[in-house]
């Protein structure tokens, strides 16, 4: 295993190869191909010192069928942008739309009038006009660039950037692929939204039934009597699903079957990009561990990983090392198992590889509730009716949901393996059970606004966690029993020393509150839409950000212009991000350096989420300025 | 200084890679990566010696916590790699245990040897800045063009406004003697906080026509997470003479699930009327919904010419069972029992009619 030698041009044939075997296999409706022989097509790429991009209506083929979308340059997702630390970039973006429109560089440092968020960085692009972006590439890394206007986002206005470093990359590979994942639907995005208004859980194919209690699945009775009473649904995990959604690898179908292709032995990078704009997903390649090197295009100490969670928003890069010629399948299942996103790596073109099937919906805790007591009891299995969409089908039959470790004939065991059968007996150990969790619900209030000060009272929040946890120890929603080695934040280091180790100079929460019942989601009880008031700091002032989520969901929450240190116990080496995922009833610490004056948006990446309110300025002034 | 950190990181990386790949050992826990951090002291202090300072701008204003990086970095190459082992141990086995609060401490405590750095540093309590009031991006763009913009901003950021027209009970009534219908619906208008809510409900005979007619106008305000408070007017076209009412009341969802609403009602004759409304919806399965539902009208006086009497004049018990095709879209059977009670059933016998109804009932729960 040598990671000295690097093979530049071994990548650069790979990317250049497929070109030509390209998308025969999309003119064919999903159902007319008995076996899906995948797709062999590579991001259309753009790269130079001047860049035109064209935002225009186009219509995209999804497994067969087509839809209305946005694209750019005509591509559904739009152009990977590929760049090099240190040029400087021009990019012409002409707004063909009958709408405004606007690209903003996800992850990039630029200057505010560049950042691409209209109403807070610019006018927006008019329609049938344009605006030049134009800064210094100032980073490295895998990034990606969205609209952020209305809904263009969930049309397919979403592309992927990777920026090679100046010097040499201290990750080395012999190829690499981007991955990027994202969520298509045939509704309209309004649709979408207004439906959650009208009728909160509208996509959830996957709720408790009778029929569910009647066969010993889901929560027991008592457990269903105290959850409603308090008006909360624990089959709540994510609000547009595999109902609406199909999810989508590089703007292909889980039956188109996008393939990336390695050779066997090579040191495969990917650049994985969550660009849904509702869907978390949790990521694995079964019989291949997944080495992380880079988080939101920060290089991070390696760890190696069997799965990992993406929230909307967040990238990783890792690398892969398939030494066998056979192919690997990628799974992206959305976080609520209504679906699935899928890839294939192989050697050759037409090969494929066992489909695992979707893994069990979980269920909401106390814990996610903000009241950690330990006491949730273990799965029973999901509701009988609960329904997942087309993508289940691919499943191949006999296929386990998750591979015990194989061809690793090195004699000590998976730590992960060890880890795991002590771990669920420290974790829902026996002693609590129903019984003591039932109590202390009773004692404790969902709604006591003296555990949240700031939070402005009001019918768009529902509940404030009691007693709210730092989760970056744990795997998201649904993955602390899947018997394999999840990444958590707290795996995470960065490679080099952080830019910036001074202490906090203060601190402050943030309160991410909301109502399902309403789909109503706002930042201390507040809608963008109420405050006019931004979040002000002063430059170059170092500050701590609590993040407490105190609604049952979890939130990709982002900040413009910054990177941010996650809190995790890792000193002067904690990793640096653009968007973490507070999980529900969690708190997420991280602590910034308000180094780029400007007005920033600050907000949830979950689409409707942020279409809703929950989103902020942040203002960051000169000392003295303008106060 | 750049090119020297990079080539640092990339000699760290070198070293630590081969440990984690799991080629030699399976060591793929978070704590098993951790003994590269051994190698780690040694390249670090080269790019710390030659540039103590972050990459990014100093601050003009020094943090109240005691930081010295030099200290801290001096602190580290001597502790460091000792103190180091053990915490990766702690790490591998603590992620397991659930604790996370524990976990923390332990983890300062460890990575840091006594002289914490970085996010493990205790934060200040320098004191807030205030909010700047005027919008940075004026200073760059025509501010007439930004206040434009940010006027559409804030619109898409939880200002919309959006409608829908929801029929709950939408359905043919067979019973003994003449078939009749029933309705029951409702529409808004508006944000998440105020809307105009109308509503409609009624009832009639085959061949016979509308038996009872009521329309509301109703402002509707959020009160609570789960709760509208409304208000405003009801006309009854029929049954005759029409009245007109004042109307204030509330709709909203109650713990285990039930969705109620409640009205007191006062006609432009004095008179006052009331009525509570109930329904749960039991899933069966994801789409088959049983739907229990009842209704109670009530008068606070007779009121001869309506044939609506003192007290509990109405009763409605309903249980359908509709199968949503989508959410959208529900046919549903079931069975209704209507019972006029007290003085309002003496008025029905008086006039000839039954004071209690049963009615198989098949229709559709739709919104669009």
């Amino acid at each position: 295993m040598d990671f000295s030698t690097v093979d530049r041009r071994a990548l650069l044939r790979g990317l250049g190869l497929a070109g030509g075997t390209a998308a025969l296999a999309a003119w064919m409706p999903a159902w007319a191909q008995p076996v899906s022989q995948g797709l062999i097509a590579p991001l259309p790429t753009v790269s130079g010192d001047d860049i035109t991009l064209r935002i225009a209506r186009q219509m995209m083929t999804i497994d067969g069928h087509r839809s209305p979308a946005i694209g750019i340059n005509g591509t559904v997702p739009a152009p990977l942008i590929r760049l090099r630390e240190g040029q400087k970039i021009r990019l012409n973006v002409i707004n063909d739309l009958d709408e405004d429109s606007s690209v903003h560089w996800h992850g990039l440092l630029v200057p505010p009038e560049h950042d691409g968020v209209p109403g807070i960085s610019f006018p927006g692009i008019k329609p049938r006009s344009s605006y030049l972006y134009e800064f210094p590439v100032r980073q490295s890394g895998t990034y990606w660039y969205h609209s952020h206007s209305g809904f263009q986002e969930q049309l397919g206005l979403y592309g992927p950037i990777v920026i090679d470093p100046a010097s040499t990359d201290p990750v080395q590979f012999d190829r690499e692929h981007v991955i990027v994942l994202s969520d298509h639907s045939q509704l309209s995005p309004e649709a979408i939204f207004r439906r959650m208004k009208v009728n909160p859980g509208h996509f959830n194919f996957q709720r408790q039934t009778l029929s569910g209690l009647l066969s010993g699945r889901d929560q027991k009775l008592k457990d269903r009597i105290d959850w409603g009473k308090m008006r909360m649904d624990p089959a709540d995990i994510s609000d547009v699903t595999g109902a609406a959604y199909t999810y989508l690898v590089n703007g292909h179908g889980p039956a188109d079957n996008w393939t990336a292709l390695f050779t066997p032995g090579e040191r495969v990078r990917l650049r994985v990009i969550n660009a849904s704009s509702m869907t978390t997903f949790n990521v694995r390649i079964p019989g291949l561990k997944l080495m992380i090197v880079q988080a939101d295009g920060q290089n991070v100490m390696p760890v190696a990983v069997d799965e990992f969670q993406i929230g909307v928003a967040e990238t990783y890069d890792l690398i892969v090392t398939p030494t066998e010629d056979k192919a690997f399948t990628l799974v992206g299942e959305a976080v609520d198992r209504s679906g699935m996103a899928r890839a294939t790596l192989a050697p050759r073109a037409g090969m494929i590889a066992p489909v695992p099937p979707l893994r069990q919906r979980p269920l909401a805790t106390m814990k996610d509730m903000g009241m950690d007591m330990g006491g949730d009891m273990p799965p029973r299995g999901v509701d009988p009716s609960a329904e997942q969409n087309v993508s289940r089908t691919l499943a191949t039959p006999g296929t386990p949901a998750v591979v015990p470790m194989a061809g690793m004939d090195h004699g000590p065991m998976n730590h992960g393996a060890m880890d795991h059968s002590a771990m669920p007996g420290m974790d829902h150990g026996e002693m609590s059970g129903g019984a003591m969790a039932g109590h202390d619900m009773g004692s404790m209030s969902m709604r006591d606004f003296g555990n949240a000060p700031q939070v402005k009272r009001g019918p768009g929040v529902q509940t404030i966690s009691p007693m709210p946890v730092d989760r970056t120890g744990e795997p998201g929603q649904g993955l602390a029993d899947v018997g394999h080695k999840v990444l958590v934040y707290r795996d995470l280091m960065a490679l080099t020393r952080n830019p910036d180790v001074r202490a906090p100079s203060r601190s402050i929460d943030i309160h991410l509150t909301g109502n399902m019942e309403r789909f109503m989601w706002s930042l201390d009880g507040e809608k963008m839409s109420d405050v006019h008031e931004p979040i002000p700091f002063i430059e170059g002032e170092r500050v701590r950000v609590n993040l407490i989520n105190d609604s049952m969901m979890a939130h990709p929450i982002h900040i413009h212009g910054h990177f941010f240190e996650l809190v995790t116990g890792h000193g002067d080496h904690r990793p640096r991000k653009h968007t973490v995922i507070v999980q529900p009833g969690g708190i997420v610490t991280w602590d910034f350096t308000a180094d780029a004056v400007g007005d920033w948006a600050f907000h949830c990446h979950l689409l409707y989420h942020m279409a809703a309110g929950m989103m902020r300025v942040v203002s960051v002034r000169p000392k003295g300025d303008a106060a | 200084m750049r090119l020297a950190m990079l080539l640092s990181a990339s000699a760290v990386f070198a070293l630590a890679t081969p440990a984690a790949a799991q080629e030699h050992s399976m060591h793929d826990m978070p704590g098993m990566v951790m003994p590269t951090a051994k190698p780690k002291p040694k390249p670090k202090p080269k790019p710390k010696a030659t540039t103590p300072a972050p990459r990014r701008p100093q601050p003009a204003a020094k943090p109240a916590a005691p930081a010295p990086t030099g200290h801290e970095g001096h602190d580290m190459s001597g502790m460091a790699s000792p103190a180091q082992s053990a915490p990766a141990k702690d790490q591998d086995t603590m992620p397991g245990m659930d604790m996370p609060a524990d976990h923390r401490g332990h983890d300062m405590a460890a990575m840091s040897s006594g002289e914490p750095v970085g996010t493990d540093l205790p934060a200040g309590s320098a004191p807030a800045p205030t909010p700047p009031m005027d919008h940075y991006a004026d200073r760059q763009f025509p501010p007439a063009d930004m206040a434009h913009a940010r006027d559409m901003m804030m619109r898409e950021s939880g200002g919309q406004t959006m409608a829908t027209v929801m029929f709950n009970l939408a359905e043919y009534q067979a019973r003994k003697g003449r078939d009749g219908y029933r309705w029951d619906g409702e529409a808004w208008l508006g944000g998440d906080i105020n809307r105009l809510t109308i509503k409609s409900e009624g009832e009639g005979v085959l061949r016979k026509g509308v038996e009872a007619a009521e329309v509301q106008a109703l402002y509707s305000r959020a009160i609570g997470p789960y709760f509208n408070l409304q208000a405003g007017v009801r006309h009854d076209f029929k049954p005759g003479p029409s009245r007109t009412y004042a109307v204030i009341g509330f709709e909203g969802l109650a713990p285990y699930w039930f969705e109620v609403e409640g009205a007191a009602f006062l006609s432009d004759k004095g008179d006052v009327l009331g009525r509570l409304e109930g329904y749960y919806d039991q899933r069966l399965t994801q789409r088959l919904v049983l739907q229990p539902r009842v209704e109670l009208n009530l008068a606070a006086q007779d009121v001869p010419e309506n044939r609506i009497g003192a007290g509990l004049s109405s009763a409605e018990l309903g249980l359908r069972l509709r199968y949503e095709i989508t959410r959208q879209f529900a046919p549903y059977v079931g069975i209704s029992y209507e019972a006029k009670t007290g003085q309002s059933a003496r008025y029905a016998r008086t006039d000839g009619d039954d004071s209690t109804t049963t009615s198989f009932v098949a229709g559709v729960r739709v919104w669009f």
